[in-house]
């Protein structure tokens, strides 16, 4: 049994590998947007910025301080996760009273500045990062070689997805994140310091982000536009799953990965595409999204 | 956008009824500003001003005004209009070099196609509201980048090359700028007072009632879904054209036209000049363009720049500059 439907085994299994990675980091972007729209109200569009933030960040503390990827894992959702927090506290704290799509022109202004300064820094061209000695090689799975690196990320980037859906659904911290989701007036009435909790919401949102940008730097080339690009499927991720359930953005993020890494096998024109036009049939056919609640 | 035009000292609060003292919905400071705009499109190409950078600055006025016919007054923010500004320019650069069209019916074919676009995607993007409808657009536009960068006739990452500006009509040889400008100037002001038409037309009336409360437009018996189409397809429909006129200026019809980062700069420029303004549009194209044009060398540091603008717009500027100077003078411009 090495072919299916016609088409080689391994290519098959390297191609939904494939859709798994790029899954996990839509399931680890689009979970980031809806915790923050949950409490925020707003489209995080600097989202993509702070992707590649966390990457470079990655790179910046390898090559200039020698730390590895490892001590980058913890110290970079931290340092980005800070500079979340500022950005909240001096700039989207102050738009909350408006309508919504001030918030989505802030952001999308505060991407474009972020991307300027690092595409002038860096240049256009991807700067490489080493997969870090423990994770490099690859197991013979007997049908195919698989990257140990790439299995990694997976399931470290579900580990982490089911660890926030866990936080959120499941802990007294993550009660209140939902209780002011629904009514923050009220949870603020309880004693609870709703202002502050939306701030680190931001942050750990961002944080998020960056993890995601850290585990994302060995596979893709670090470079200025990757989370541009990126974020804007994940936007259509977000739209096809509702921003309604934690765990519903998670399964939508690896599903999505998955039916695109197989329609790279089936039909390699229409891979960039097929989220998009799954985001169309969606949307004629349940418009709230496929685990939203209509509003 | 309510809340914010609703503001003490905003512009919305202080409503100008219909049929006091204005002519064609102009009021008498609009008829002032008309004035100076008319003024300016006659005298700018003897002024010494290059006429290819007056074109582009009033294609994309252009853009922005059909733009703003969609933020503005339904209040739906499209983050997706490059979509049909680019396809516009791709249509018009394709029926004019492969199959030999005149340049008025290949502007004319760029909007209509752009409108069909707009009609599809406008059909799927109203079935969400806000911000769901601006990721919704958003993505459609990158859906048709995808596609213009795999399609034949938009020739992928070279582009339309060396589109002929033909002659109109079959009569005026548009090889010479000065006569190029008078034709994409007359496109302006024909898009620029159809959108004027537009917002006062009772359709447009009804628009502007959406924008301010959509449940009570419902109520009052407004199928409001129809209403907010029809603006999306009058909007993308203008863009079209804008585009379509771009190409011929510049003979080129390429993918930048249709990229995120396009559709983000038409936001941009109508955002600086004021949003739901007369004028607002083609003075932030104005802004916008002459910015590029001197920043050029300047390479990324044009998108920190716009980044900055947009910045300081959303949080300390949210008027625009028209919008201030209204606010200034107390009169709606």
């Amino acid at each position: 049994m090495d072919e299916l439907f016609g088409i080689p085994l391994p290519l098959l299994l390297g191609q939904l590998l494939l859709g798994l990675i790029n899954g996990a980091f839509y399931a680890m972007l689009s979970l980031g947007l809806a915790v923050i729209f949950g409490l925020l109200n707003v489209i995080n569009f600097t989202h993509g910025a702070q992707f590649m933030m966390g990457a470079f960040a990655a790179w910046m503390l390898l090559n200039w301080f020698g730390i590895n990827y490892w001590f980058s894992l913890i110290l970079v959702p931290i340092i980005i996760g800070f500079t979340g927090i500022v950005l909240e506290k001096l700039m989207i704290s102050r738009l909350y009273k408006l309508d919504h799509l001030y918030g989505l022109l802030l952001t999308f202004g505060i991407g474009l500045v972020i991307e300027g300064v690092f595409r002038n820094e860096f240049g256009s061209s991807g700067l490489p990062y080493r997969i870090p000695p423990e994770l490099s090689g690859a197991w013979d799975l007997g049908f195919m070689f698989m990257p140990v690196y790439r299995g990694w990320v997976v399931v470290f980037a579900a580990f982490v997805c089911l660890a926030t859906w866990l936080v959120i659904e499941k802990t007294s911290l993550g009660a209140n994140l939902r209780a002011a989701t629904e009514n923050p007036a009220l949870v603020q009435a309880f004693g609870i310091n709703v202002p502050r909790m939306v701030t680190l919401t931001y942050g750990a949102g961002v944080a998020l982000a960056a993890l995601g940008g850290v585990l994302a730097a060995p596979i893709y080339s670090v470079n200025p536009q990757m989370g541009t690009n990126l974020i804007i499927v994940v936007f259509a991720v977000v739209v096809i799953g509702g921003m309604g359930s934690i765990l519903g953005s998670i399964i939508t993020g690896f599903g999505l990965g998955i039916v695109e890494g197989l329609t790279k096998v089936f039909w390699p024109e229409a891979s960039a595409t097929v989220i998009f036009v799954i985001m169309i049939i969606v949307l004629l056919a349940r418009p709230a999204g496929l685990f939203g609640r209509t509003a | 956008m309510a809340s914010d035009t609703t503001a003490p000292g905003g512009i919305a609060a202080t409503p100008v009824p219909a049929d006091d003292g204005t002519i064609w919905g102009f009021s008498r400071p609009q008829r002032v500003a008309l004035v100076v705009m008319l003024v300016f499109l006659v005298v700018a190409p003897f002024s010494g001003l290059y006429p290819v950078f007056l074109m582009k600055l009033l294609c994309f006025g252009l853009f922005a005004c059909a733009f703003n016919l969609l933020i503005g007054y339904v209040g739906l923010l499209s983050f997706g209009h490059a979509a049909y500004f680019g396809m516009g320019g791709y249509i018009a650069g394709h029926t004019a070099k492969v199959m030999g069209f005149s340049p008025e019916i290949a502007i004319l074919l760029g909007g209509a196609s752009a409108a069909v676009l707009g009609a599809a995607f406008g059909w799927v993007a109203i079935r969400r509201q806000g911000i769901y409808f601006a990721m919704i657009t958003l993505a459609l536009s990158q859906l048709v980048y995808f596609v213009c960068v795999q399609a034949p006739f938009t020739g992928g990452e070279d582009g339309i090359q060396a589109i002929p500006r033909g002659k109109l009509f079959g009569m005026f040889d548009l090889s010479s700028d000065l006569t190029m400008y008078w034709l994409v100037a007359a496109v302006f002001l024909i898009g620029f007072l159809l959108v004027h038409r537009i917002v006062h037309s009772p359709f447009g009336m009804v628009m502007k009632a959406i924008k301010e409360n959509e449940p009570r437009a419902t109520s009052l018996g407004y199928r409001t879904d129809d209403y907010k189409l029809l603006a999306f397809i009058l909007s993308a429909g203008l863009a079209g054209v804008a585009g379509a006129t771009k190409s011929l200026v510049f003979g080129i019809a390429t993918l930048t036209d249709v990229h995120w980062s396009m559709s983000g700069e038409v936001v941009l420029m109508t955002l600086v000049g004021g949003l739901g303004t007369v004028f607002g549009p083609l003075v932030g194209a104005a802004v916008i363009v002459t910015m590029q044009n001197y920043l050029a060398e300047w390479g990324a540091w044009v998108t920190v720049i716009q980044g900055v603008i947009f910045v300081a717009c959303v949080l300390a500027f949210r008027r625009g500059i028209v919008g201030e100077i209204g606010a200034l003078l107390r009169v709606k411009l």
